[in-house]
């Protein structure tokens, strides 16, 4: 076993201090050890999010999880421009759970909803600026001047007038024992020397040297692997469990049943497979034993039949549709999908008669905190949770009922050792907390002048919401705003409107993935308005320009990605060009696709010009680097993925019939920002909800077929295009 | 006991000849740069060299190689071309399946010194990355050995 593995050291709370009007906790530093490190002697931590050592060390404690998206780079940048400190020499350290760390807005400590940068940019500044103010008045108390006539530079205060100057560190001790200034003084904009700029990610090195510590990774001392049986079918429980087998396997503990089924605990990772193989379970498989995607799909139709709750409705649509000149009709499917991050879900966890240690990957440090609180009878600051490096998170470790979390916890506090939980890519692909399954009906009408006159569009789908913590804010009326989001709010002008939603029966344990009802409802909305220029012979940019007249940003994305792609101009032959546009999280992305089709119905991606407006930014390195990856992401579901069910059981299991997109299939992206000075917007998730609907039409374009159900398998396109 | 040398430092491990590699470098000799993903030769995250050459080592038996020389990332110098390519173009985002992108960028640059586009699909294609940073590993690689990058799906 390696040595001891902590990335977050500092393990209590100290006092409290007020800075910027919110009341910040302070985070004491009572030593503890990193791996192989000396911690810094740090004698200055003016708030929750600084500390600086006398050894000149800035460390900048974030609270968001880094899974990808490139919060432990953008968000330590916004503190360095205040600060005045060179970014690549700031030290990163995962926040612990505390009120200091809970989001801006939502009262927990989460990650998500690509609102990282957008929640914290106020607070970091002002912690930054407070700090900085706090070091050149401790050098001006020092060298008897005035703090007007003193400024702060790379890690120093300088004074001008005799040449002076002293590090951060020198000055740490005495900053130390000043107050916070009652008011901080943050730059202006063109003033900005780090914000803006594409500054190179602080955890590059770690990630390519192989020393970045994953929940995974972790080892501790006496440390057991267990691996879970888990149910064939959600919600089936264990009946009977004939263990002995399984315990007689070489390096297998125990067999000990928990809430997700039933763990067995080994020596070793091949050990608990093996004996996870060699265990008999009768289970009580429960209502979902018959579940089949092809009835469930006749399920959802037949819902679809009768009108839902509105979601949005002006003007009179069913009247317009009887007025239309022309009128179209369609049905836009979507499956389930699950995130499937390369790590596979894990924790470690140590439950003592006294306290709870946790190392995990999560997005929610609140919910997986109390629920280890809850399951051990111990007060939550007697639980000690740390957040290590996200293998990916996509939203799929931000869980309401926080179960990996409780596995872990479950299994330690069984065996009085400390224990680590880890799923096999089985477990991954058939465990649930899926994207939901969309069936969307649509009828929309044009007037004489080819515009639209009537829109509806009925949704029925699950709710992530229902039933969690979040159901009173997010479900209102019978809609949960996740499942129409983006279709509901359609920045189309439509006079006569209506978006209306039936909730699906629960049982399929479903969540948020990366971009939520956006991934859905841009595929529809997109693809149908597509369907109407076409129907009213406009050309599908000049259409949604026409219709966005009110919505200048979208026009402006929309503008630039034509302009960037040669919207218009010849293509080589065989090729076909899409177009789409959509605002999520703040943000908005219009992108413009090239594809060719293979012989065997293989949609081949060229080329994605992808434009992008989220506002003011910090990094714009990492937004392209965001923008890539959701195309990535988006292009796995457009093509490839899909969830379905047979006899209650998920039919798939691993990598090969739940595909993600290989190298051979990754198109060029080109990425272009609108310069913006509106306010922050999300870029983790925006990059995705073009990319389905920008091919699809792309696929129309070159061959007259539309698809309307992902994703599009090679089967679908040749079924479409008439080469079955 | 079999007996293996990883990264030039020799091991004895105590574990039945049929534990897959990987979870002997993760578990007994305790280096986690090498990542699982799929446990079934499918998403490449396993990637180390045996004696050169880029192999999954969540599906090879610990006999398999005994004797034999294996390289995982901790064994890749720092002042690799790849490496400092990889830094160079911000290559990583989550960073999981990064040291199976890199053993396997290495083991191509060790066969072709300059690869094409083709010639990177080919040999990259088996390594997943679920952030879809594909466009910045073909990147790195051609700025690794000099080439100029083209672009995607040809």
């Amino acid at each position: 076993m390696s040595g001891i593995v902590i990335v977050s050291r500092r393990d209590f709370l100290k006092a409290g201090i007020v800075l910027g009007g919110g009341l910040i906790i302070g985070v004491h530093l009572p030593g503890g050890t990193a791996a192989g490190m000396e911690p810094p002697r740090e004698t200055f931590a003016p708030n929750a999010f600084i500390r600086i050592g006398t050894d000149d060390s800035v460390t900048v404690i974030v609270n968001k999880s880094e899974m990808g998206q490139g919060v432990y780079t953008a968000l330590p940048m916004i503190v360095a421009e205040e600060l005045e400190v060179d970014p690549a020499t700031i030290r990163v350290e995962a926040a612990p759970v505390a009120p200091a760390y809970n989001h801006a807005e939502w009262g927990i400590q989460v990650t998500g909803g690509s609102s990282s940068v957008r929640s914290e940019w106020d607070r970091l500044a002002k912690a930054g600026a407070s700090a900085r103010m706090m070091l050149v008045a401790a050098a001006a108390e020092a060298w008897k001047v005035k703090p007007g006539q003193c400024r702060a530079e790379k890690g120093f205060v300088l004074h001008q007038a005799s040449g002076r100057r002293l590090s951060y560190g020198k000055l740490a001790e005495r900053a130390a024992r000043l107050k916070p200034p009652a008011e901080v003084q943050l730059k202006s904009p063109k003033d900005y020397s780090v914000i803006g700029r594409p500054v190179r990610r602080l955890d590059t090195p770690a990630k390519v040297n192989g020393t970045a510590l994953f929940g995974l990774d972790v080892a501790i001392p006496g440390m057991l692997t267990a691996v879970v049986a888990r149910p064939p079918v959600f919600g089936a429980k264990a009946m009977k469990i004939h263990h002995d087998k399984a315990e007689k396997v070489p390096g297998v503990k125990r067999v000990v049943p928990i809430d997700a089924g039933v763990a067995v605990i080994a020596e070793s990772f091949p050990a608990a497979v093996r004996g996870r193989e060699a265990l008999e379970i009768e289970w009580n498989e429960g209502p979902l034993a018959g579940l089949d995607s092809g009835r469930q799909r006749e399920e959802y139709a037949e819902m679809a039949k009768r009108p839902g709750a509105v979601a949005a409705r002006r003007g009179d649509p069913d009247t317009a549709l009887k007025q239309a000149v022309k009128r179209i009709d369609a049905v836009y499917e979507l499956p389930y999908l699950v995130h499937a991050p390369l790590e596979p879900l894990n924790c470690v966890a140590r439950v003592e008669p006294d306290r709870c240690d946790i190392w995990t990957g999560t997005q929610m440090q609140t919910g997986d905190r109390n629920a280890a609180a809850k399951i051990t009878g111990l007060p939550p600051e007697k639980i000690t949770l740390r957040t290590l490096f996200l293998g990916g998170g996509f939203g799929r470790r931000a869980v309401p009922d926080s179960h990996f979390v409780r596995e872990a916890v479950q299994a330690s506090k069984a065996m009085g050792k400390p224990v680590k939980v880890v799923w096999t890519r089985d477990d991954d692909i058939h465990g649930g907390w899926y994207r939901p399954t969309f069936y969307n009906e649509l009828a929309a009408g044009l007037d004489a002048a080819g515009m639209p006159a009537a829109w509806k569009h009925r949704i029925v789908c699950q709710s992530i919401a229902i039933g969690t913590p979040f159901e009173k804010g997010m479900v209102k009326n019978g809609v949960d705003d996740t499942s129409v989001e983006g279709a509901a709010d359609s920045p189309y002008a439509v006079p006569n409107f209506l978006c209306d939603y039936h909730m699906a029966p629960a049982g399929v344990p479903v969540l948020w993935w990366r971009s939520v009802g956006h991934s859905a409802t841009a595929f529809v909305k997109e693809s149908f308005i597509d369907e109407l220029a076409h129907l009213a012979e406009k050309d599908p940019y000049q259409y949604r320009r026409q219709l966005l007249k009110k919505h200048p940003r979208l026009v402006g994305a929309l503008d630039l990605a034509v302009e960037k792609a040669g919207w218009g101009k010849a293509l080589p032959e065989g090729r076909g060009r899409g177009i789409a546009v959509h605002e999520s999280f703040g943000s908005i992305v219009a992108q413009v696709a090239e594809v060719s089709v293979g012989t065997k119905g293989e949609i081949r991606v060229h080329r994605v010009v992808c434009a992008v407006d989220c506002g003011r930014f910090v990094n714009p390195g990492i937004i392209e680097a965001q923008m890539e990856s959701g195309i990535a992401f988006g292009l796995s579901a457009a093509l490839h993925g899909a969830i379905t069910f047979k006899n209650g059981r998920v039919e798939q299991s691993n990598y090969h019939d739940y595909p993600i997109i290989r190298m051979n299939e990754m198109p060029r992206v080109e990425t272009h920002i609108v310069r913006s000075g509106e306010k922050p917007g999300g870029i983790g998730e925006p990059g995705v909800p073009p990319v389905a609907p920008a091919v699809a039409n792309a696929l129309f374009a070159l061959t007259g077929a539309r698809l309307r159900t992902l994703p599009m398998t090679q089967e679908r396109v040749l079924a479409a295009t008439g080469k079955a | 006991m079999i007996a293996l040398t990883v990264n030039g430092t020799r091991h004895q491990v105590d574990v039945p000849p049929d534990t897959p590699l990987l979870w002997v470098i993760r578990e007994v000799i305790g280096l986690t740069g090498t990542k699982f993903g799929c446990g079934m030769s499918l998403c490449g995250a396993c990637t180390v060299h045996v004696e050169g050459r880029a192999i999954r080592s969540c599906v090879t038996p610990v006999s398999a190689v005994a004797g034999k020389e294996i390289t995982t990332i901790e064994g890749i110098p720092e002042s690799h071309p790849v490496k400092q390519a990889w830094i160079a173009d911000d290559v990583p985002q989550c960073g999981w399946c990064q040291p199976g992108q890199i053993m396997a960028a290495t083991a191509l640059l060790a066969t072709n010194p300059k690869p094409d586009d083709a010639a990177i699909d080919e040999a990259m294609e088996g390594i997943l990355c679920r952030c879809g940073t594909y466009q910045r590993i073909r990147r790195a690689i051609h700025r690794a050995v000099g080439t100029p990058t083209k672009g995607g799906a040809s």
